[in-house]
C-alpha cells in the first residue's frame, strides 16, 4: 500500500483525536517519536507504570529499508520488555559473517558474533524493522497507561523547571501538553533537538551506498556475506543480508560523485543485482535507496526535563548495526533510571549517569564506526594500499584477518561509570563492574533472565542481610558454567543493576558493603 | 602517551644489502602496487614484533624524524 505522500505504508493507523481540544493536559512522561527507540521507551516505562503519552508526527508504519540487524544484547533486552519471544520467530538467527575479496569463493576472514556458546540469545536475528515496531505498538497496547497518539505533531517547546511545555497540532485541532519529563526519540532530524536549539556535531563521510531490499527465493546460508572489490561491483564493495519473507538486502558501495536520483530507478539498480545474482535471477523489487552516512552526536543527551535517545541524540554508520541497537541501549540505561527518580527512590542526579553512559556509548560506536569507514573507503592512495595489502595478507596469513574491517558488530558497551562501585579485591576473571552479566544456563533458565527488572544480588551462599527491596538471586553449586562466567566463589556476590550491568562485586562482602554500592548505584 | 622499548640504536649489519632488498621489493612495481608491497611488509614485521606500544611509539618517531623534531 502507498500512502498519500508516495510511502510505502506497512501499518496505517487511523489519526489519533485531540483529547482536549484548545485546552491543556498533564502527563508524567511524553516521548517525541513512535520509532523503534520511541516505542521501546514506551513500552519500558509504561510496564513500570507511569503514564506515558507518545506523540508520532507520522500515522504510519512505513515499509522502508531500515534497520535489520539486531544485536544479542537488543535481544536481551527484548526478552526484558517481554517481546523477545516474538521477533525470535519472526526473526532469522546468525552469528557468522565471512568477508570475500575479489573474485575468490573462499572468504578472506570469518568472523563469530558469539564466540561464547550456551547463552540464552544467539549473536544476530534479522528482521525488518517494521515488524519489530509492529510488535512494539502491539505490547503498547496491553498497556492502558500508555497512549499513542498518531499524526500528532510538535510545533513549539517551552522547557520549564519542573517540566516541558509541548504545544502539538493534529489534524483535529492543537492542544498543549505539560510533560514532566520529555524524550525525545524523534531520530536524527529532531524536532526537539532543533527547537531547542542543540548542537548535532560531527562528520559526514563522502560515500554514497544503494540499498536493494529485493524479494527472491534463493538459498544460502545464514550469514552475512561481505565483498571487497568483487567482480560484479570493481572498486567497491557490497553485502548480501537475508530477512524474513523471502527478502535479501544487498548494499552496494556507489562512491562519492554520483547522481543519487538516478542510482534508484530500476533500470539502474537492475545491473547491479544480475551482476551480483546472475542474469536470469528472478526477483522482485521491495525498495530502493541510496544513503550516505554521518558521524554525528549531541554534546550532552539530558538537557533539564528533556532528554535525547537514539539516532535523535546520536548517529552512526550502518557498519556493525550501531545504529538501532545504540538506541535501544540507550532505552535500557535511562528506562530504570527515569523510573527511579519519577518515584523518588533516586534525585535527578542520577540522569546525569545517562549523560554519561550513553555518551560514552555513542563514541565507542562512532570509533568503531569512523575505523570500519576508513577500511571501506579509504581516503588517501596510502590508505587504499595499506586496506589492498590488509585484504592480500588476510588470503594466506592468519594474522592479518582480525583487520579486516567490513564493521564492527554491535555488542554490549562497557563503560567506567560514576554508578560503579571499583573492585576492593583481586579479581582475574568475571565479569568487571561497568560490563554487562554474561549469560549462562541458571536453573531450568538463563542467568539474564533471573535478574528481572530491579536492583538483584546474584549470590553464591553470601550470608550477609541484603537492605530492604533488593533481590537476591542464589547461584546453585550446580549452576557451573555461571559460577565459571562470573568467577564466582563461595560467599561471592554481584550487584547487578536492573539493566543487567554489574554495579559491584565482592569476593566477601559485609552488608554496609553491598547498602553502600547499592546507595552508589542510584547516584544518592 | 604510551610507553614501548622502541630501541633507535644502530642494530644492522650490512646495512647496505638490507636497503637494497628494500628498493628491490618495488622493482618494477607502479607506485600503487609499491606502496602496497610496502604495506604487506610493514605489517608483517608489525605482527612480527608482537609489540604494540614500541609499534605505536615507532609510528610517533616515523611521523617527525629527530632531525626536525624542533623544527
Amino acid at each position: 500500500m502507498i500512502n498519500a505522500r508516495g510511502f510505502k505504508v506497512f501499518r496505517q493507523f487511523e489519526p489519533s483525536p485531540v483529547p482536549f481540544p484548545d485546552g491543556r493536559e498533564h502527563t508524567t512522561v511524553a516521548i517525541v517519536g513512535a520509532g523503534p527507540v520511541g516505542l521501546a521507551m514506551a513500552l519500558d516505562l509504561g510496564r513500570r507504570g507511569h503514564p506515558v503519552v507518545v506523540l508520532s508526527r507520522l500515522d504510519f508504519v512505513a515499509q522502508a529499508s531500515k534497520a535489520i540487524c539486531f544485536s544479542k544484547r537488543t535481544l536481551d533486552i527484548f526478552d526484558r520488555l517481554g517481546i523477545g519471544d516474538a521477533i525470535m520467530a519472526k526473526g532469522l538467527t546468525w552469528e557468522v559473517g565471512k568477508i570475500f575479496w575479489r573474485d575468490a569463493s573462499d572468504p578472506v576472514y570469518r568472523y563469530d558474533t558469539r564466540p561464547l556458546k550456551d547463552q540464552k540469545r544467539p549473536g544476530f536475528v534479522n528482521i525488518q524493522q517494521y515488524y519489530i515496531e509492529e510488535f512494539l505498538v502491539e505490547a503498547l497496547a496491553e498497556l492502558p497507561n500508555v497512549e499513542l497518539r498518531w499524526g500528532h505533531k510538535v510545533e513549539a517547546v517551552t522547557p520549564m523547571n519542573d517540566g516541558v511545555d509541548l504545544h502539538v497540532t493534529a489534524a483535529s485541532g492543537t492542544y498543549d501538553l505539560r510533560a514532566e519529563w520529555v524524550i525525545a526519540c524523534d531520530g536524527s532530524r529532531s524536532t526537539m533537538r532543533r527547537e531547542l536549539g542543540l548542537d548535532f556535531d560531527g562528520r559526514v563521510f563522502q560515500d554514497n551506498f544503494l540499498i536493494a531490499d529485493i524479494r527472491m527465493k534463493h538459498e544460502m546460508p545464514m550469514e552475512r556475506w561481505f565483498w571487497f572489490d568483487p567482480p560484479f561491483n570493481p572498486g567497491q564493495s557490497a553485502l548480501m543480508h537475508k530477512q524474513p519473507d523471502d527478502v535479501w538486502r544487498l548494499d552496494f558501495q556507489l562512491g562519492w560523485n554520483v547522481d543519487r536520483d538516478a542510482a534508484i530507478l530500476p533500470e539502474n539498480v537492475e545491473p547491479y543485482v544480475r551482476a551480483m545474482l546472475g542474469d536470469d535471477v528472478e526477483f522482485e523489487r521491495e525498495w530502493y535507496s541510496v544513503y550516505t552516512f554521518q558521524c554525528r552526536r549531541m554534546d550532552r543527551f539530558v538537557h533539564g526535563r528533556t532528554i535525547f535517545a537514539g539516532d535523535a541524540a546520536h548517529l552512526v554508520s550502518p557498519f556493525g548495526a550501531r545504529g538501532c541497537n545504540g538506541g535501544f541501549a540507550d532505552v535500557d540505561n535511562l528506562g530504570w533510571k527515569l523510573d527511579c527518580v519519577i518515584r523518588g527512590v533516586a534525585g535527578e542526579a542520577l540522569l546525569e549517569s545517562y549523560n554519561v553512559e550513553a555518551t560514552a556509548a555513542a563514541e565507542e560506536n562512532h570509533i568503531h564506526s569512523t575505523r570500519s569507514s576508513d577500511f571501506l573507503t579509504p581516503k588517501s592512495t596510502a590508505s587504499r594500499a595499506l586496506r589492498d595489502a590488509v585484504l592480500e595478507l588476510a588470503r594466506d596469513h592468519e594474522f592479518a584477518r582480525p583487520m579486516v574491517n567490513s564493521g564492527r558488530p554491535s555488542t554490549a558497551i562497557v563503560f567506567d561509570s560514576p554508578l560503579s562501585t571499583p573492585d576492593a579485591e583481586e579479581w582475574t576473571d568475571g565479569v568487571r563492574p561497568g560490563s554487562v552479566v554474561v549469560d549462562a544456563p541458571l536453573g531450568d533458565g538463563w542467568l539474564l533472565e533471573s535478574i528481572g527488572e530491579e536492583f538483584t544480588l546474584l549470590s553464591r551462599g553470601w550470608r550477609g542481610k541484603a537492605p530492604v527491596g533488593l533481590r537476591v538471586v542464589e547461584v546453585d553449586d550446580r549452576d557451573r558454567l555461571a559460577i565459571e562466567r562470573l568467577g564466582l566463589e563461595e560467599g561471592a556476590a554481584y550487584l547487578v543493576r536492573p539493566d543487567q550491568y554489574v554495579a559491584a562485586r565482592w569476593k566477601s562482602a559485609c552488608d554496609a558493603d553491598v547498602e553502600a554500592a547499592l546507595h552508589r548505584a542510584l547516584a544518592a | 602517551m604510551t610507553s614501548g622499548n622502541l630501541d633507535l640504536a644502530p642494530n644492522l649489519t650490512g646495512a647496505d644489502d638490507v636497503y637494497e632488498a628494500l628498493v628491490d621489493l618495488t622493482d618494477g612495481l607502479d607506485e600503487t602496487a609499491s606502496l602496497r608491497a610496502q604495506a604487506r611488509l610493514i605489517l608483517i614485521l608489525i605482527n612480527h614484533l608482537n609489540d604494540r606500544e614500541t609499534v605505536l611509539q615507532a609510528i610517533r618517531v616515523a611521523r617527525r624524524p629527530a632531525s626536525d623534531r624542533h623544527g
